[in-house]
Order: C-alpha cells, then structure tokens, then sequence
C-alpha cells in the first residue's frame, strides 16, 4: 500500500521543482499585479504603503473617456491587422502553393520581415513615413503628387500598416504548411469533377484548412492586443491618443502619470480579454480533437 | 462510348524515362486492367489518360481527338482513387453531387440522381454522414457512387480495393464487376493484384519496366504468355521454372536439365526442335502438375516435399527438384511426409519454353 503510494507520487516528485518555480515566476509577478489593482499606489511608496481602495480602479477605468478611446483604437487595430493581414497571408499562400524553381527563396524571403526585432521595424517605418525626407514622401514628390502626412492625419492607417508588413508573413507560413499538408487525392478528385482553380479553393482548400486558418487568426489576434514597441517608436501614441492603444497607455500611466494601481487594473483588463480569447482557442481545438475521436470511434464500431 | 487510343506515350521525370513509348487501343465498353508490380508505370498511365501528369510525348486520342492538352474536367472521364479522396468536409450526398454542383445542374435532378445512385450502392441511410463517420468498404463505395452521379464516359480506377481487407476486397471485387455489366462503360483499371485482372478484366495489360509486356483477354495470356515475366506474374501460385536444355535424341525431343528429362509432343515438340541444343527455362503451372506414382519417367517430375502449407481442400507443397524449387497442389486427404520424394505427371499442354537468355516463349 504504502509502496503504490509512493509510486504514485513520483512523477509529481520530479515535477515539484519545475513547479515551484512556475509558481514564483509566473502566479507572483500576477499575484501582485491583482494586488496592487485594488490599492491606490505610486511608485514612490512600497506596495504595503499604499492605500487599499477595492475596486476603485476598476470603476474609474469603466467610465474614464481615455480608457475607452484606446481600448477602442486597440479593438480597431486588432481588427483591421487580423482581416487584412489573414486575406493577405491566406492569399499569398495560395499564390505560393506551387513547385516553380526559385520558390523556396522567395518563400525564405517572405518571412525576413518577422524575423526583424519590432523596435528596428518602428524606427524604419518612422523614418519611411517622416514627412519631409520619408522615403513614401519623397517617391509622392517626385512623381508630382501632394505629401501625405502619414504619422499625423493617417497615424492609425500607418502603424496598421507596418504591422501588416511585419506580420503577413506568419498567417503566409502557416497557411503555406496548412496547404501542402491537404490530402493532393481529393483535390485531384476537384480537378476531374470538373472544378476549376477558383473553385478548387472555395470549395476544397479553405474549408479544409479552416481549422489552422481559425487558430492562426485567434494567435494573431491575442499578439495584436498586445502590441507595443512598433507604436511606442513610430507615434509613442500621438497624435493626442489617436493611435495610443491599450499596451502603451498601461506603461504611460504606469511611468507618466504614476498611478501604478491603475495601470495594474487596466492590465487586468486586457489580461482577462486575452483569457477569454485564449480560453476560446483551447476550447476550439478541444472540440475539434473530441469530435476527431468520436468519428474515429463511430468508424471503428462499424469496421 | 468513346474509343481511347494511346499512341507512343512517353513519360520522363527529369531526364529518367519511366514510359517507354505505350501503345494502347481500348474499345468500346470493355473492361481494360492494367496490372503489373509497383513501378512498372501502370499508374502513371493512367494519371495521364486522366490528365493529372502531363505526357512528355506522344498523344492520347479519345474518338480520334488529341486530348494531350484538355484539362481532366473536359475528357468526360470520373475516377476512383487508390484512398477514396473523398472530401472530408462534405457530407456523402455533397461528396457524390459536387460534379453535378459545379454543372449548376437543377437541383431536383441533381437530387434524383444522387438517390439514386446511393440506392443501387446500399448508401441509402448514409446520405447524411461526413466520410470520417463511414468504414472502410462504405467509403469506397462513396467514391465509386460519385464516380456514378457523373456519368462519365470513361470510368478510371486506380487500385480501388488495395486499401481494403481480404474480405470487402472479394466483396467489392463482386459488386464491381455487377457495375461494370450494368454501367456498360470503359473501365480503365489499374492494379498490381493479378486476381483482380483476372476476374475483371476483358482485356488484361501486363505492363513492367514502362512496357506493355502483353495485352490480351485474361484466358489467352493466361494460357499463352509471351515471355517468362508473364507467365510468372499471373496464376496463382505462380509458374515453376526450371532452368535445362532442348535436347534431340532417338527422334524425339527432350527438355532436359538438373532432376528431370521430359519429352516433348506434339506441337511443342515441333516448335522446340528449331531450337535444338539450346538452353531454355521450362515453365509449368502447378496446376499442369498431377500427383501420380506410376507416370512415366519421360513425363514427369519427381520432387522431394520440402515443406507443406494446408490451404483446406488443397495443400500448396513446396518442393525440391534439383537446384530449382516447385510449387504443387496436392488433395489435402493424400498423406505426405516431409522429405518424402513424389512424382508429379506433367499436362503435355502445360508446358512452356522460355529462351534461357531473353526470356521470350519458344
């Protein structure tokens, strides 16, 4: 009795020290972040200094105008990055999808711009959008059209659009691995019902990949909500808080305006969107392997 | 129904040539196999007459109209794949009407269709489920039905039933050849199974190395092989060759070599005294093998029983005769000892002579 116990306890051995430092590093650091939400705390005074407020924070976050304008210019980013940059991406895909000589370069190629650290994409876009010596300014000029102000009138427009160039390339890898890995017999079986091209993929390709497509887009989608460096270089939010998304007006009210209680109330906030997006993600592939298994059982039962 | 006609098809994948120049009629309604070990091009063949590789030389004719060029879609053919290719994401009844779908076909007789089909298939019931939700023999069956709802012209199978166990593959094998009487259609079916050529076929093309061996109904090759590859390659269990030397003496002539010396008859004898002295396989069935102790000498073959597989009413006996080792079938109710030596009486029809060097019938 005593040695089946023992036995049944020694995975949970091994696993204990990895456990222990799960713990301090990752429930702590979180822990403390809950805590401090609920205190009215500035950065002068220790954690135990500060007032306890309860859910002050919370509230005033709920109906501070500011809070809704980045949470919303967050939500818009989010949006139109993901949409475009999956048509993209998936579209590329489908264009790429194909044996011609050279195409492993130009798919090596399509990926550098992932690979770049995001402050150097910030700075190379800043520079590229600066309104006198900005490389696009300067192309307008020379073919005799009006400067754009890209960083001013069209900050958001911008920023979404460095972060399409950044991250295509992510939605094309994994579209591009979802495509080659398709069963070629059933589009073979397209071809010969008499499916051209287009249909081909209407019918066949993106409903087959739907499944990589729908986890791709929901990465995507919780890295956009996080998204600071590019920004933080390229507009540090202005102009005023047009393009001051979530990430960025936590770290400012948390440096400039001191309020670290509020910062940590407002990173709860998007902690608990991303959870829900998370929790949607596992909750996706969960079902999809549960109704993997329960086919593959009805077709055991009938063999 | 149209009238398929290959004419000197080459195929090369880089600068390796696995077609060697096919020649191929197919005439109306008949059940053409091709059968032939793995690599021997058969598939590739076939691929080609759908459209799916492209031919490096050479035309394909259907009616006398170069097809060469025409996308798979426009050579009014319907194909059934080694693994089904079903699409996992339709439902049987979407999988089976998607052709008919793209035609924008009106939906009642798209409807019609598809139940019908389904109905002649036994997939009645199954209307409903995602081929994930079906067995093995009922997929096939969906990926021969949506092959039906086409009404294609040319029918194409590539090895349907190599997926399938012992059991649904007799099974299917039976309800295939039920379709093809009833579809009156060309069947181009491709298979590495001689069994499957054998029952099905009209028309039997044995194909090796990217060449047609030989091609003819299932008996004439069966009986006539025109070289040792396809003697050996259908029949089951397949042909003994023995390895010996043509031999004139006393007036008669005798295939002699290691363990046996037979005399010929007849027209073998005839045709093999041309080749007098020279060094031939000999190639006889088990079936053209009969147990019998008191055969002549000169007309059988006497073989020490090496091991003996029960098969039921019959016993397959793996023998020895010389250097050369010998299938026969035995009733299983004729008690054999291993090691005991037999004497087989040989079918003076049963024999075949292969040149020794080229492997061409005598």
């Amino acid at each position: 009795m005593r040695i089946a116990m023992a036995n049944r306890m020694t995975p949970y051995m091994f696993m204990a020290p990895a456990a222990v430092i799960m713990a301090i590093a990752l429930l702590y650091p979180l822990g403390y972040m809950v805590w401090g939400s609920f205190r009215d705390w500035n950065p002068s005074q220790s954690i135990g200094e500060a007032e306890f407020v309860g859910l002050k924070n919370y509230i005033f976050l709920w109906s501070d105008p500011n809070f809704h304008e980045s949470l919303g210019v967050t939500l818009r980013f989010a949006f139109f990055v993901v949409s475009i940059e999956m048509v993209l991406g998936v579209g590329l895909a489908l264009l790429l999808d194909r044996d011609i000589r050279g195409m492993s370069v130009l798919r090596t190629m399509f990926i550098l711009p992932m690979m770049i650290a995001p402050v150097v994409v910030g700075l190379m876009w800043r520079y590229m959008y600066h309104p006198t010596i900005g490389t696009f300014n300067r192309f307008l000029e020379s073919i005799g059209l009006p400067k754009v102000d890209w960083l001013g009138d069209y900050a958001l427009t911008s920023i979404i659009i460095a972060d399409i160039w950044q991250w295509t390339p992510f939605i094309f890898i994994l579209s591009l691995a979802a495509l080659q890995s398709l069963p070629r017999s059933a589009l073979e079986a397209a071809r010969i019902d008499g499916a051209t091209p287009w249909q081909q993929i209407i019918h066949i390709k993106l409903p087959l990949m739907m499944p990589v497509l729908i986890v791709t887009g929901l990465l995507r989608l919780i890295d956009a909500f996080k998204v600071l460096e590019v920004i933080l270089v390229m507009t540090n939010g202005g102009p005023g808080l047009s393009t001051e998304i979530l990430a960025l007006r936590i770290s400012r009210t948390a440096t400039e305006f001191r309020e670290l209680g509020v910062a940590a109330a407002m990173s709860n906030y998007l902690l608990i969107l991303l959870l829900l997006l998370t929790v949607a993600m596992f909750a996706f592939t969960r079902w999809q392997e549960a109704r993997a298994a329960k086919l593959r059982m009805v077709v055991e039962d009938d063999d | 129904m149209p009238h398929i006609r290959l004419d000197k098809l080459i195929k090369r994948y880089g600068n390796v040539e696995v077609l060697h120049g096919i020649e191929l009629e197919m005439a109306d309604n008949e059940f053409t196999v091709l059968v032939g070990p793995s690599g021997c091009g058969k598939s590739t063949t076939l691929r080609m007459i759908a459209g799916l590789e492209d031919v490096s030389e050479g035309e394909i004719y259907i009616d006398d109209k170069p097809v060469k060029h025409l996308e798979p879609k426009d050579r009014d053919i319907a194909m059934v794949f080694q693994d089904y290719a079903l699409y996992p994401h339709m439902n049987v009844a979407r999988n089976m009407s998607f052709a008919l779908r793209l035609q924008k076909r009106p939906k009642a007789e798209i409807d019609k269709k598809v139940r019908d089909v389904a109905a002649t298939l036994g997939l009645s019931d199954y209307l409903d489920r995602k081929p994930g939700e079906l067995s093995g023999g009922q997929r096939q069956r969906v990926a021969m039905g949506r092959a039906l709802t086409r009404d294609a012209a040319t029918f194409l199978f590539d090895e349907p039933l190599s997926n399938l166990d012992a059991k649904l593959r007799g099974q299917m094998r039976a309800e295939l050849a039920l379709m093809s009487q009833r579809v009156q259609k060309n069947m181009i079916y491709v298979t590495h199974d001689q069994i499957e050529a054998m029952t099905l076929a009209d028309r039997i093309v044995v194909m090796h190395g990217g060449v047609i061996q030989q091609q003819g109904a299932p008996k004439e090759l069966f009986e006539r092989p025109i070289n040792k590859f396809v003697a050996g390659f259908l029949g089951m269990p397949p042909m003994n060759f023995l390895d010996g030397q043509i031999v004139e003496r006393d007036g008669d002539v005798f295939v002699v070599g290691d363990g046996f010396d037979l005399r010929l008859d007849g027209p073998k004898a005839a045709a093999a005294r041309a080749h007098s002295s020279k060094d031939v396989t000999l190639g006889v069935r088990p079936s053209d093998l009969r147990y019998d102790a008191d055969a002549p000498a000169d007309g059988s073959l006497s073989l020490d029983v090496l091991v003996s597989e029960y098969v039921g009413a019959q016993s397959v006996l793996l023998c020895q005769c010389g250097p050369a080792k010998v299938m026969v079938e035995l009733g299983s109710d004729t008690p054999v000892a291993l090691g005991q030596t037999l004497t087989f009486a040989v079918n003076a029809g049963g024999i075949h002579l292969f040149d020794h060097k080229t492997e061409v019938a005598l």
